[in-house]
């Protein structure tokens, strides 16, 4: 499978690639770790005039805690938080979702800020970004701006993005005392978008009871889901079985996905709530609740 | 299994590290898209999107005037030399390219010819063809309804979609023994479509030199000379004949019974070569690969099995009906269009059996071929697996028991069975009970009532298949004609060592080395001294091919006749040389000396240097043979398998915790070499257990037609094989042994599914379709109401 | 048609290319430098019969613009052998059976060799994991997994 033909840019500071974006306007896309993008050109799925590739822009794969916020350069790869020290003590939730997401050699060139910028409802990253509150910051040709996560995902295959930004920076606040996170895939094999997944995130209060609780969904509907109806329930609740079936029951609920070869809609449906049962679960006992 | 030579000779049963290795680990391997030859040009190919359209036009004037696409080729093209339709191996038609409609989703409609890769891949986008589309057929139940749409409009008196009614036993006896029945279980079961998906695709360059008027064809073929005499058949009234056909099969990667048949790319990018007098590379791409090659399986079967209250079994029915796609392009023995389906007595000693087997054709790609199983065997182990273990569930009995009970016993060997084969031979009761020693049956048997108790889902599954490979007696076995015997050919050099030519073509079995042990066995000669060579038209001998584990039951066989012819004029030789007669010589390995008088010997070198410096006057110089080995019989290596799955409840997943297998095939070669075969056919059988298939929509779209749903297990998804054997040598085969790569593909699924029935028996369970997908699993959990 | 000039490093040899700018990686290696021992077994980026280490890192080269290999350092299978010695990857393969039609191996042995550069004692879920992006139709992966751990054992006694 052969993409067709396109021109190729090779910025190397980001005021230049910007642009490129915005001289090539529609015609135009970024490229990071092309692992979205060069399979849909290959099998002619998508056309794009222009690659702008971010590859040789310095400074924009990082991961470091620093002002209450873990900080992600737009262009780290996801085998980079798999490796992280921080990442792994301090934001297991990142480390359950980079581990799961395609397989370790995608991995080694697919970067966080591509799985966002993708707008795949499919894609992993999504749902732990919603629950964990996190802000994507894009470089666009007048400044900065930071994008609050919950309105980053527009629709299928769309976000926020203007087409001349370009995700420089994720930021996830630092957790909480007695906070903890949890993403948990079903995948039929290693390689796979999740039948169904999710991803949970809670802080429990000093008397045990959950202060916050967010949780959200991987392909569940044409864009990523966070059920606010799940966690409301949980929401002022000890987190005992009960309250996490009703709450795991009510984000099964909210799913709205469509059939595929991984399942029937109801099948999924039901899967989302019984994954995010196990996420829930495993959240919670990372908060120290159980 | 005694072992006679020493490490150094490396005769049968050692396991001598494999002489292709040094080249593969190295990247040196020679595939078919490695070969870059002068002048080349490459191929790519306009696909139907439709499963069943009229083709109105076809224009390729955009595609042309593409700089570098130097032609498009249609069916009207290959019209004018009659090359638009080819025959199957089962003489039936195909359609090259096509003229007037297609017939299934991703058929070939043109091909483009440019100066690279890339750009005919853009010369593909180019060219603008118009389609009708028309009713489509998809169920093959459906395509045998009068009234059905009918496919092959080709075919002058064709009025219907039915290809073949074939039958076997005795239909009135068997009714008689069911009417007489104390128990009798039933069950449907489907075998869906898969594909063998190696990881090489299939491909071919096609090198046509005008000046000679010699076409060499460098292709993924595991049976090159039979695509020669396809070819000079097809071809011959356009002046392509035998002579200067070269069918070269380099290094293949991975072949599995998908690369025995002829593909249109094949022919067009022969005939483009003929046209343009260039080669002419086609490589297919991974969908091409798994939406328009022949396929697999495809069974749909209603088997029933009667038996005496106390487990024994007395009659077995089967009715098949076998969807072929668009054309009966199976690659079976030309007088069995089932195949090898009447092994569906299995390893039971049953006194009656009736089978029989409709094909028929439906809007899909022609097939089917075998997926690393020897001609529909793995169906029919298949349901007479499923059928044992339900008709054990129905009497509750342990099924393990049920099958030793009703074994054919090792005494009756050679066994005739009711369907009409002579089992070689067998002990089923060893290898089971082997089996079940190594894996503590009767602990999971606790361990199972214990999870049960506790909600928990745990199955085990066992499934004691019989095999039968190496087609075969020429008396019965023909592929279009050819008699399906194979050969070897072996030089010994003056100093010593040897080059040896087969009919055979291996695609990651190893021939390279376990001939050269075959050889090394009867002669002595070290196997690191004997170089195998296969795969050349040119030079080897004519041989049916490699598929269907027939390798070391045919061309192993032949190579060690034709060592044994060496020996003999050897011994003639040896006896010149020592100066007695003949009949005073003695063999062990590697030298003939007097008998009585041990110094008194000459090494195989000896009389190899002297087949060329020294030979006895009155007799030929040099030392070599040929030999044509026409097996007596087939083989029928056998074996027990035992899997034990738990199944998650909530989301329906089915995971292997472990899998014992115990496999028979008879004497081994290189035991190294065998368990590698095992495991990748455990791996072959459980993927489409659990993952693989290839189903089509209403309108005959193709789902699952890539690696994204083509779900090929990875190391994560396939559990760590443990293996162990009993040696029942055949007792026709030169040396005892049995064919061995198909085994564990044929007798893996049963085992699993078995296992995961077993899991949900106390639900009520007594069947499960593959593949045993976790929805599919989830829904009966569901139902049954354990559904977490 | 836009074309690029490149320079990069396979196997520690220094190369130039021009280069049209969807030109894949994998095609540029094998069709341009000849080194054929990097194979291609898909369209979808599942099958891993493609990869090589990209700046010391395995990556799949058929989902790789030969334009982003600027002046990178690759190495391919035909890298691994030094000074006329097999690497411990590949005599472990050859040692274990690791290879049937050998046409998963190089990237197989690929990834086995990243994997011991960062873990010179992974277990065998580890090697399972780390290999689970190179597809096997052959071997069923049982000798693949023992090939990589005989390597380890070869590292460990080299580099104690
Ligand atoms: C076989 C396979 C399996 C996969 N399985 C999964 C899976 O299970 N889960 C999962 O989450 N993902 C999966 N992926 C996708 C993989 O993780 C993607 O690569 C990733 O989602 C996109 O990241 P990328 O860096 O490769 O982006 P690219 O492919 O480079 O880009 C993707 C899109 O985002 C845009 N983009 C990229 N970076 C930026 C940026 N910084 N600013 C603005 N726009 C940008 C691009 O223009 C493009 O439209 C799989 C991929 C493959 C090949
Ligand atoms: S060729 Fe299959 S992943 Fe690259
Ligand atoms: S050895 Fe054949 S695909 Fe792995």
């Amino acid at each position: 499978m052969i993409p067709a033909a396109f021109d190729y840019h090779a910025p190397t500071s980001l005021s230049e690639a910007v642009a490129l974006l915005s001289k090539h306007g529609d015609t135009a896309k970024v490229l990071s770790g092309g692992q979205s993008l060069l399979p849909l050109l290959k099998l002619r799925l998508g056309q794009a005039g222009h690659l702008i590739d971010i590859g040789r822009i310095p400074g924009l794969e990082y991961i470091k805690e620093e002002g209450g916020m873990l900080r992600i350069g737009g262009r780290t790869r996801e085998s980079a938080l798999e490796r992280s020290e921080v990442v792994r003590t301090r934001y297991p939730i990142l480390l359950d979702t980079a581990q799961v997401i395609a397989d370790p050699l995608v991995r080694n060139m697919a970067t966080v800020g591509g799985n966002l910028a993708h707008g795949d409802p499919g894609n992993d990253h999504p749902a732990t970004m919603l629950v964990l509150g996190a802000q994507v910051v894009a470089t666009g040709p007048k400044a900065e701006r930071v994008i609050p996560i919950d309105g980053f995902f527009v629709g299928l295959f769309t976000t926020a993005l203007q087409p001349d930004e370009i995700v420089t920076e994720i930021r996830i606040p630092a957790p909480p005392a007695r906070s903890g996170g949890a993403y948990v895939k079903f995948e039929r094999k290693v390689g796979d978008y999740a039948t169904a997944a999710a991803a949970a995130f809670v802080t429990l209060g000093a008397s045990g009871l959950v202060e916050r609780a967010g949780i959200a969904l991987t392909n569940a509907g044409p864009k990523p889901v966070r059920s606010t109806a799940a966690e409301k329930l949980l929401t002022g609740r000890r987190p005992d079985a009960a309250a996490l079936g009703e709450a795991a029951r009510a984000a099964g609920q909210s799913a709205t996905p469509s059939a595929d070869r991984r399942g029937a809609a109801d099948y999924k449906k039901e899967m989302a709530g019984v994954l995010a049962l196990r996420a829930l679960t495993k959240a919670v006992q990372r908060a120290g609740g159980r | 299994m005694k072992i006679d030579t020493t490490p150094e000779v490396s005769g049968m049963g050692h396991s001598m590290k494999r002489k292709e290795d040094p080249r593969f680990i190295r990247g040196k391997g020679n595939y078919v898209d490695d070969i870059q030859l002068p002048g080349m040009l490459y191929m790519d190919i306009v696909r139907s999107p439709f499963a069943h359209a009229k083709i109105k036009s076809i224009n390729t004037e955009k595609a042309l005037k593409i700089p570098g696409v130097l032609a498009v080729i249609t069916g009207e093209t290959l019209a004018k030399y009659n090359l638009h339709w080819m025959p199957t191996l089962m003489s039936d038609t195909q359609m090259v390219l096509p003229v007037e409609k297609v017939v299934y989703q991703s058929q070939e409609v043109a091909a483009v010819i440019a100066t690279s890769r890339y750009i005919a891949a853009d010369g593909v986008d180019a060219v603008e063809v118009d389609y009708e589309p028309l009713p489509v057929v998809v169920d093959p139940f459906k395509a045998l309804e009068p009234g059905a749409t009918v496919i092959r409009t080709d075919k002058k008196d064709k009025k219907d979609n039915h290809i073949f009614h074939w039958e076997v036993g005795d239909r009135a006896a068997t009714e008689k023994a069911f009417a007489e029945a104390e128990v009798v279980v039933k069950q449907d079961c489907y075998i869906p479509r898969i594909h063998v998906a190696s990881i090489e695709t299939c491909g071919c360059i096609a090198d046509f030199d005008r000046v000679n008027g010699k076409l060499t064809v460098y292709m993924t073929t595991q049976a090159p000379h039979a695509i020669r005499t396809v070819f000079a058949l097809v071809a011959g009234h356009v002046g392509l004949s035998e002579e200067r056909i070269r069918i070269i099969s380099p290094d293949i990667g991975g072949g599995f019974g998908g690369k025995v048949p002829v593909y249109p790319g094949y022919v067009i990018a022969t005939a483009a070569s003929v046209v343009i007098g260039k080669p002419i590379k086609w490589i297919e791409d991974r969908m091409e690969n798994l939406q328009a090659d022949s396929f697999a399986r495809d069974y749909w079967m209603k088997a029933e099995l009667a038996a005496k209250k106390d487990g024994t079994i007395t009659a077995l029915r089967i009715k098949t009906l076998a969807d072929h796609g668009c054309a009966d392009a199976a690659a079976n023995p030309s007088k069995f269009p089932a195949g090898l389906f009447s092994i569906c007595t299995g390893s039971y000693d049953i006194k009656h059996a009736f089978a029989e087997v409709d094909g028929a054709y439906t809007n899909k790609p022609p097939g089917g071929v075998a997926y690393r199983c020897s001609f529909r065997v793995t169906e029919a182990v298949h349901m007479i697996e499923r059928v044992t273990d339900i008709l054990a569930q129905q009497l509750k009995m342990d099924p393990a028991e049920l099958r030793l009970k009703n074994f054919i016993p090792k005494e009756k060997f050679p066994y005739q069975s009711a369907l009409g084969w002579e089992y070689d031979s067998g002990d089923y009761a060893r290898a089971l009970k082997l089996a079940m020693e190594r894996i503590g049956y009767p602990a999971l048997r606790k361990e199972q009532a214990e999870k049960r108790a506790r909600g928990e889902l745990m199955g085990i599954g066992i499934s004691s298949f019989t095999e039968i490979v190496g087609a075969g007696p020429s008396k019965h076995f023909d592929i279009l004609g050819i008699k399906m015997f194979d050969s070897a050919e072996i030089r010994i050099h003056p100093t010593g060592k040897a080059i040896a030519r087969f009919g055979t073509k291996s695609q990651g079995q190893g021939h390279e080395t376990t001939y050269a042990q075959i050889i090394a066995e009867e002669l002595g000669i070290p196997a690191s001294a004997v170089q195998i060579e296969e795969g050349d038209t040119d030079t080897a001998p004519y041989g049916l091919g490699t598929y269907a584990s027939r390798s070391t039951p045919t061309a192993g066989a032949a190579g060690a006749m034709a060592a044994r012819k060496i020996r003999e004029k050897a011994k003639k030789i040896a006896a010149h040389l020592l100066e007695v007669s003949p009949e005073d010589l003695v063999w062990e390995t590697g030298k003939f000396s007097v008998r009585g008088a041990p110094q008194r010997s000459k090494t195989i070198q000896e009389i190899a240097f002297a087949a060329y410096t020294n030979h006895p006057q009155g007799m030929e110089a040099g030392l070599e043979a040929v030999c044509y080995y026409d097996p007596p019989n087939l083989t029928f290596p056998f074996g027990s398998y035992i899997c034990v799955v738990d199944i998650d409840r909530g989301t329906g997943q089915v995971k292997i915790r472990r899998f014992m297998a115990v496999d028979d095939c008879g004497n081994i070669i290189n035991p190294m070499i065998v368990d590698g075969q095992i495991h990748g056919g455990l791996s072959m059988g459980m993927a489409p257990a659990l993952m693989e298939e290839i189903s089509y929509d209403e309108n005959g779209n193709v789902q699952g037609g890539s690696f994204m749903d083509y779900l090929v297990p990875t190391a994560m998804e396939t559990p760590s094989w443990e293996t162990d054997k009993t040696v029942t040598p055949s007792p026709h085969h030169p040396f005892g042994a049995k064919g061995v790569g198909e085994s564990a593909t044929v007798g893996a699924p049963p085992a699993i599914v078995n296992a995961v029935v077993d899991a949900l028996s106390h639900l009520g369970v007594t069947h499960v379709e593959i593949p045993m997908t976790p929805e599919r699993v989830w829904r009966i959990l569901k139902e049954k109401g354990v559904a977490e | 048609m836009a074309m690029h000039t490149i320079k990069l490093t396979v196997n520690g040899e220094p190369h130039e290319a021009t280069v049209e700018s969807r030109l894949l990686l994998v095609h540029l290696l094998r069709e341009n430098l000849r080194l054929t021992g990097t194979h291609i077994g898909c369209d979808t980026t599942h099958c891993g019969a493609c990869t090589i280490l990209f700046d010391g890192q395995p990556v799949k080269s058929c989902t790789v613009l030969a334009v982003q290999a600027d002046g990178r350092q690759l190495i391919t299978v035909e890298g691994l052998e030094k000074d006329n010695k097999l690497s411990a990857i590949q005599d472990g393969f050859y040692q274990e059976h690791g290879l049937q039609c050998g046409y998963c191996t190089p990237g197989m042995m690929i990834t086995g060799t990243a994997l011991l550069e960062r873990n010179n004692s992974p277990s065998e879920l580890e090697i399972r994991e780390a290999i689970s992006g190179n597809l096997c139709r052959c071997t069923g992966y049982v000798n693949i997994v023992k090939a990589i751990q005989h390597a380890a054992r070869a590292t460990k006694q080299e580099t104690p």
